[in-house]
C-alpha cells in the first residue's frame, strides 16, 4: 500500500432536488487500500459510491480518478465495478455467463474471455457450479460469483455496496475473510460502503466514518477507536463515556474540566489549545474504567447506581446511570474484576479512571 | 386454514359450484364442436351421425380462406406491433420518472376499457376521414390500439420484477444503454414478450366489433361468420367457431405457461437465500 491516491473527491456536494445527500466531501483513496465507507442508513455513504462508480454525477466539485477528471464519464466507460448489494446477478444467465458478461460487453475475443472466466471460476471456487443457474447457488456462492463477475476485467478498483448485509453471521465472518485476502492478494483499491462497525474495523486499513452528508473521521481503525474526533464518532462506535463542560484551568499538559457531575482532569494530548472556559468534551472507553465499593486516593471518580449487567462473552458492560450530571455510563470489565462488586440494580459503586484514559474530543 | 376445521358440505358445495360454472362456460363451445361433426343440416337431438362433409365445405369455400389469410396478417402484424409498442410503454414507465406521469400511465391503458362499439365507431370516423378506412391496415390499426396495453400490463408486470439494480450493474460492467437494453432487459422480459405476442394475437384473432366497423371488404373470419349467419344458418359457423376457439385457446394457454414459468422463477431463487 502507497500513500499516492488514486481517487480524489475534490468539494464534492450531491443534491437531489432539494435534499442535499452529500454535503461537501474532500477525501483521497489512496492506491492499493481497503477503505470502509461507514455510517448510519442515508448518510450519504451509498451516494458517495454511486458517484465513483458513475452512477450519479456530482452537483459540485470534481471526482479525480488516477488524476483525470471523471464527473462525467458515463459507467461503462469507467473500469469501477461494483458489487451490490442486491448481488444483482443476471437470473437468466448461467454462474459462467455472469462472470463473462463484462468481457463480452468490451468485445474481448472468445478464447480470453473464456481463459479469464475459466481462471476467475477456479480463484472463486465456483468452478463446479459454471453451468448452473444463479438462482440455484446458495447466498455465499452467489457472493463469490459476484465479486468474480466484478473483478474479471482486473479492475484498479473495486466498489462494494454493503454485500455482506444478506449473509447470516457466521458466513459473514468467512466472507470478511475472503474480501480481505482476495484485497491483499490483488493489491487493488477496495472501497467498502457499510453501517456495521465490525465489518469496517476488522477489513479496512482506513475508515471514513459519514454522518448527514458529511465526513466526521478518517483515519485507520484503532486512532478512530482510540481518539474520536467528535461525539457523533464517539456515540457511533458506542463504547465511550461522553462528558461535556468548561475548562476551569488549564496548563502543564493537564486539563481541569467542570462537568454537571463533577470536576475532572484529563491530558490535554493531541487536542487544540484549551483555554480557562471553553467548552470542552471528553470520552473515556469503556474498557478504561474501574470499578469499587470505595473512592479510589487518586484519579477521577464518579458515583453512579447500576442499571443492569450485559454478559458479553469474557467479559461483562455494565451499565450505570448518574442522575445529577444526566449520564448514562458503562464500564466493560471480566467476570473475575466484578467479583467483589454489588451490582444489582440500584447499587452504588465508584468508576474511576486516569487522566491519561480521557480523551478530549478536538472537533468539538 | 387446516383441513379438519373444513366443513365438509360447503367443500362439496364449493366444487359442485365450480363445476357448473365451468359447464355453463363451455357448454355451448362444445355443443358447437360436435354439432360440427354432425352430419345433419340442423341443430337438433338426436345427432345424425358423425361426419366431416361441414369440414370439406369450409374447407373448399374460398371467401373463408380469403377471411383466415386476413385474420392471419392482421394478427401476426397487430401482435409484432402492439408488443413493440407496448415494450417501449412498459420500459419508459420502468425507467423515468416524468411529470404527468400517472396521466401518461391512465392513457395508455385506456384503450380496453372503452366499449368496443365506440370505439369500433370512433375508428372509423376517424380512419375513413383520412382515407385509411375500409382496408386491411384498417384492421391492424385498430388493433394495435386496442391491444398495445394488454401487451404493455404484461410486460409492465414482469418489469416490476426485476431488481432495479439489475440494469445499473449492465452499465457498471460496461455495457451501455443500448447493449444493457439487448442482453440484460429483454432476455429478463422474453417470457413476458412472448406472452404478450400470443395474447395480443389471440385478442386480435377473435375481435370482432371494431374489425366489423373498419374492414370493409377485407373481412376477417369472425366478420365473415356473422355474414353466414345473416344468409343461412350453416353447421359451417360450428366448424369455423371451433377452429377459432381452438387457435385462440391455443395461443392463451402458451401465453399463461410462458407467465406461470415467470413467476416460478423468482421464488426458487429467493428459497435458496
Amino acid at each position: 500500500m502507497s500513500t499516492e491516491a488514486l481517487v480524489v473527491f475534490d468539494g464534492v456536494i450531491k443534491k437531489f432536488g432539494q435534499f442535499l445527500a452529500v454535503e461537501r466531501v474532500d477525501f483521497e483513496i489512496r492506491k492499493g487500500e481497503f477503505l470502509a465507507i461507514m455510517g448510519s442508513s442515508g448518510c450519504g455513504k451509498t451516494t458517495t459510491l454511486r458517484m465513483l462508480a458513475g452512477l450519479e454525477a456530482p452537483t459540485e466539485g470534481e471526482i479525480r480518478l488516477a488524476g483525470k477528471r471523471i464527473n462525467d464519464l458515463p459507467t461503462w466507460q469507467r473500469d469501477t465495478p461494483m458489487v451490490w448489494q442486491s448481488l444483482a446477478l443476471f437470473p437468466f444467465l448461467t454462474v459462467r455467463e455472469n462472470v463473462e458478461f463484462s468481457l463480452r460487453m468490451r468485445k474481448i475475443e472468445k478464447a480470453e474471455r473464456q481463459r479469464r472466466v475459466d481462471e476467475w471460476l477456479e480463484r472463486m471456487q465456483i468452478t463446479e457450479f459454471a453451468d448452473r443457474n444463479v438462482a440455484h447457488l446458495s447466498g455465499g456462492q452467489r457472493q463469490r460469483v459476484a465479486l468474480a463477475r466484478s473483478l474479471v476485467t482486473e479492475p484498479e478498483i473495486l466498489l462494494l455496496d454493503e454485500p455482506l448485509s444478506a449473509l447470516d453471521a457466521h458466513l459473514k465472518v468467512r466472507m470478511q475473510t475472503v474480501l480481505s485476502n482476495l484485497q491483499r492478494e490483488l493489491g487493488i483499491t477496495f472501497v467498502y460502503v457499510t453501517h456495521s462497525q465490525s465489518e469496517a474495523f476488522s477489513m479496512a486499513d482506513r475508515v471514513v466514518i459519514m454522518s448527514r452528508g458529511r465526513i466526521e473521521q478518517i483515519g485507520n481503525p484503532q486512532e478512530i477507536y482510540r481518539a474520536p474526533r467528535t461525539k457523533f464518532v464517539a456515540e457511533f462506535l458506542g463504547s465511550s463515556n461522553i462528558f461535556s463542560g468548561q475548562v476551569t484551568t488549564a496548563g502543564n499538559g493537564m486539563i481541569r474540566i467542570a462537568t454537571p457531575a463533577g470536576e475532572f482532569d484529563a491530558v490535554s494530548g493531541a487536542a487544540k489549545a484549551l483555554g480557562k472556559g471553553d467548552k470542552a468534551t471528553f470520552v473515556v472507553s469503556d474498557d478504561r474504567i474501574q470499578l469499587s465499593n470505595q473512592r479510589p486516593e487518586t484519579g477521577n471518580a464518579l458515583r453512579a447506581s447500576v442499571v443492569g449487567e450485559e454478559f458479553v462473552g469474557a467479559t461483562a458492560v455494565v451499565h450505570l446511570e448518574n442522575p445529577a450530571g444526566g449520564l448514562e455510563l458503562k464500564a466493560q470489565k471480566s467476570h473475575e474484576e466484578l467479583e467483589h462488586l454489588d451490582l444489582s440494580p440500584g447499587a452504588q459503586v465508584w468508576l474511576s479512571w486516569r487522566p491519561e484514559a480521557a480523551h478530549i474530543l478536538p472537533g468539538e | 386454514m387446516s383441513p379438519h376445521n373444513r366443513n365438509q358440505w360447503i367443500d362439496w358445495g364449493l366444487k359442485l359450484y365450480i363445476l357448473l360454472s365451468f359447464a355453463f362456460i363451455f357448454a355451448p363451445i362444445a355443443a358447437s364442436f360436435v354439432f360440427s361433426l354432425n352430419v345433419d343440416r340442423f341443430p337438433s337431438m338426436p345427432l345424425g351421425g358423425f361426419s366431416t362433409i361441414w369440414y370439406e365445405a369450409v374447407y373448399a369455400d374460398p371467401l373463408v380462406w380469403e377471411g383466415l389469410r386476413n385474420t392471419l396478417v392482421t394478427g401476426v402484424v397487430v401482435s409484432l406491433t402492439a408488443t413493440a409498442i407496448g415494450f417501449g410503454a412498459a420500459y419508459t414507465d420502468f425507467r423515468y420518472r416524468f411529470f404527468g406521469k400517472p396521466v401518461y400511465l391512465a392513457l395508455a391503458l385506456l384503450p380496453p376499457t372503452i366499449p368496443v362499439v365506440i370505439l369500433g365507431l370512433a375508428m372509423l370516423a376517424f380512419l375513413a376521414n383520412i382515407r385509411l378506412s375500409g382496408e386491411i391496415y384498417s384492421v391492424i390499426i385498430a388493433h394495435v390500439v386496442m391491444c398495445a396495453p394488454f401487451a404493455m400490463a404484461i410486460i409492465r408486470l414482469r418489469l416490476s420484477q426485476m431488481d432495479p439494480s439489475l440494469e445499473a450493474a449492465a452499465w457498471n460492467l460496461g455495457a451501455s444503454e443500448w447493449m444493457a437494453m439487448r442482453h440484460v432487459i429483454v432476455p429478463f422480459c422474453r417470457p413476458a414478450i412472448f406472452a404478450a405476442l400470443f395474447i395480443t394475437m389471440a385478442v386480435s384473432f377473435d375481435e370482432f366489433a371494431v374489425a366489423w366497423f373498419v374492414s370493409g371488404l377485407h373481412e376477417t373470419l369472425p366478420v365473415k361468420v356473422l355474414g353466414f349467419l345473416q344468409g343461412q344458418v350453416s353447421p359451417r359457423i360450428n366448424v369455423i367457431g371451433t377452429f377459432v376457439f381452438l387457435v385462440s385457446m391455443t395461443l392463451v394457454v402458451l401465453a399463461q405457461l410462458l407467465l406461470m414459468k415467470r413467476s416460478a422463477a423468482p421464488k426458487a431463487a429467493g428459497k435458496v437465500e
